[in-house]
């Protein structure tokens, strides 16, 4: 039984995590498999060399927009949460404001309503800045909303504790409270970042030709359907796995609390 | 010390009032606050340590009035130590990090010799082995005994302990008031609030009983304990020691 069954609070033993993981390995393997033999499918992967430089561009273009949007989506979700509990009302309802509509509807919404209203009205012609400025405002408001979840969570007695020292305003945010929400924010950033490169295959719906979009054309020319979703699922996994690998140990690192 | 609180009041937001008239004018060198749960002592020492203003009154030290306002304030509580019941050590700084980063930001002192300052305090309690963890790998115990280090490494003219002991188990307990026993025979002036009664008793030199808002007994540990003169503290008495 402890082979397959983790005892309450001792962490399953090396030897039982790889044969469990193995185990899930070929059952999800056979599934597949399965599928296969009865729709009679097999797999060719050969066409992939030819279509490298439309694959290595795919990827160029998402890590290139991920990166950009990550950079000016943490710059967005700071503002908005400062402007958010900001004594000037109308910098915090428009904060607010900002967060929630952008939180309540589907990212497709607002890719066409900024590109095809916004977009062409102001005249911005790039693609590629669009895309990236959308995905970060989109983005935005869920950071947005980490960091305030993380300024939430910071324990009254801390800060109490900061004033009984003798610290000032300034002091206790430097000190205190900066450290406390970037161990917070910092972990489930990581993750965020997941998100971003996943969300920016919705980019192609203005035809940004990221991986998705690529991969989307080459399944066309080659009528390989499956290969093609298949290698770019694996691609993506390539760079989500990492990411949240990272994610997970940050999270541990900064784990200092009860 | 000489301690003056006159007609301190403190309504809170919620409509609740809590002191009432709070009236005091003594010299303290060890003063313990007890009272029933809920009666306000952690209010009161929240406002003579300048950490919550009342809604009226005043607060004198040695004669000189705490202005109520943040910058006189801050100034103030560096002038005091305070401990809470518990979580008050900075999570992300190690015990040593806490007792250091005070010293160097709040009181202008070089990174080295607060430094030393904590080691010296950390030696003299015997808490160097665990000096360098965080706090949540401490124990109880040795968290509060580093908050005090941390509370009195500056030198502070009075040192104010919110209930040090009672989220701790009766084995720590011992050790943390041991520790400002040690510190009340060195000299340092302090006032705690505590529902340790035989440490109250023997340890302080002056007992006040907090109950419903205002002071209503107040003398030596002798007096309150052994000829309580009104009922409430009586029966406050009574239920403390049903079961010892
Ligand atoms: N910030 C606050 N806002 C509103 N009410 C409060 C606040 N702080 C305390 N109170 C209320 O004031 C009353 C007295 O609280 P206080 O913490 O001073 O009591 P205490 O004597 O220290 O009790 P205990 O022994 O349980 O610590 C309580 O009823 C409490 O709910
Ligand atoms: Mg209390």
């Amino acid at each position: 039984m402890a082979l397959f069954v983790q005892k309450d609070g001792r962490k399953p033993s090396p030897f039982a995590a790889a044969l469990n993981i193995v185990l899930v390995c070929a059952v999800v393997t056979a599934v597949f498999w399965l599928s296969l033999a009865i729709i009679d499918i097999r797999f060719d992967f050969s066409f992939l060399p030819d279509y490298r430089k439309w694959v290595l561009r795919g990827f160029g273009t998402t890590v290139g927009v991920s990166v950009m949007s990550l950079v000016l989506s943490l710059l967005i979700g700071v503002l908005a949460a400062v402007g958010g509990s900001s004594r000037v009302l109308f910098l915090r309802y428009l904060c607010r404001g900002y967060v929630t509509v952008i939180r309540g509807t589907p990212l497709i919404t607002q890719i066409y309503l900024f590109y095809y209203i916004i977009g062409t009205a102001w005249g911005i012609e790039s693609r590629l800045l669009s895309g990236a400025l959308i995905l970060s405002v989109f983005e935005g408001a869920y950071i947005c909303e980490i960091i305030r979840g993380s300024y939430l969570s910071i324990d009254e007695t801390q800060l109490e504790a900061a004033r009984a020292v003798g610290f000032n305003r300034s002091q206790t945010a430097k000190y205190v409270i900066l450290p406390q929400m970037i161990a917070r924010t910092v972990p489930a950033l990581a993750g965020q970042f997941a998100s971003i490169i996943k969300d920016s295959s919705l980019l192609s719906m203005i035809a940004v030709v990221e991986l998705s979009q690529a991969f989307r054309e080459i399944s066309t020319s080659t009528f390989h359907l499956f290969e093609a979703y298949f290698t770019l699922g694996a691609i993506y996994l390539c760079l989500t796995l990492p990411i949240s690998f990272a994610s997970k140990r940050l999270e541990r690192r900064f784990y200092y609390e009860n | 010390m000489r301690i003056e609180l006159e007609d301190l009041s403190k309504t809170f937001d919620s409509g609740r009032e809590v002191l009432r008239g709070v009236n005091f004018d003594d010299e303290v060198t060890s003063l313990a606050i007890i009272g029933p749960s809920g009666g306000g002592k952690s209010t009161l020492l929240r406002v003579i340590g300048g950490l919550l203003s009342p809604t009226s009154g005043s607060v004198r030290v040695d004669g000189r009035e705490i202005v109520q306002d943040e910058r006189h304030l801050t100034q103030y509580r560096r002038e005091v130590g305070f401990v809470f019941q518990q979580g008050g050590l900075f999570h992300h700084m190690t015990g040593r990090e806490n007792i250091i980063r005070p010293l160097v930001v709040v009181h202008g002192m070089g990174e080295k010799e607060a430094g030393r300052r904590a080691d010296e305090l950390l030696a003299r309690f015997g808490l160097e082995e665990d000096a360098h963890k965080l706090p949540a790998a401490l124990s109880g115990g040795q968290r509060q005994r580093i908050a005090i280090a941390r509370a009195i490494a500056p030198g502070p003219r009075l040192l104010l302990l919110d209930e040090p002991t009672s989220a701790l188990d009766p084995e720590y307990t011992t050790e943390v008031l041991d520790m400002i026993n040690e510190l009340s025979q060195s000299g340092i002036r302090f006032i705690i609030v505590t529902h340790e009664m035989g440490f109250a008793r023997r340890a302080c030199e002056r007992a006040a009983f907090l109950y419903g808002g205002t002071i209503l007994e107040y003398g030596s540990g002798r007096e309150l304990f052994e000829a309580p003169k009104t009922k409430e503290l009586g029966q406050f008495l009574g239920k403390m020691f049903e079961w010892q």
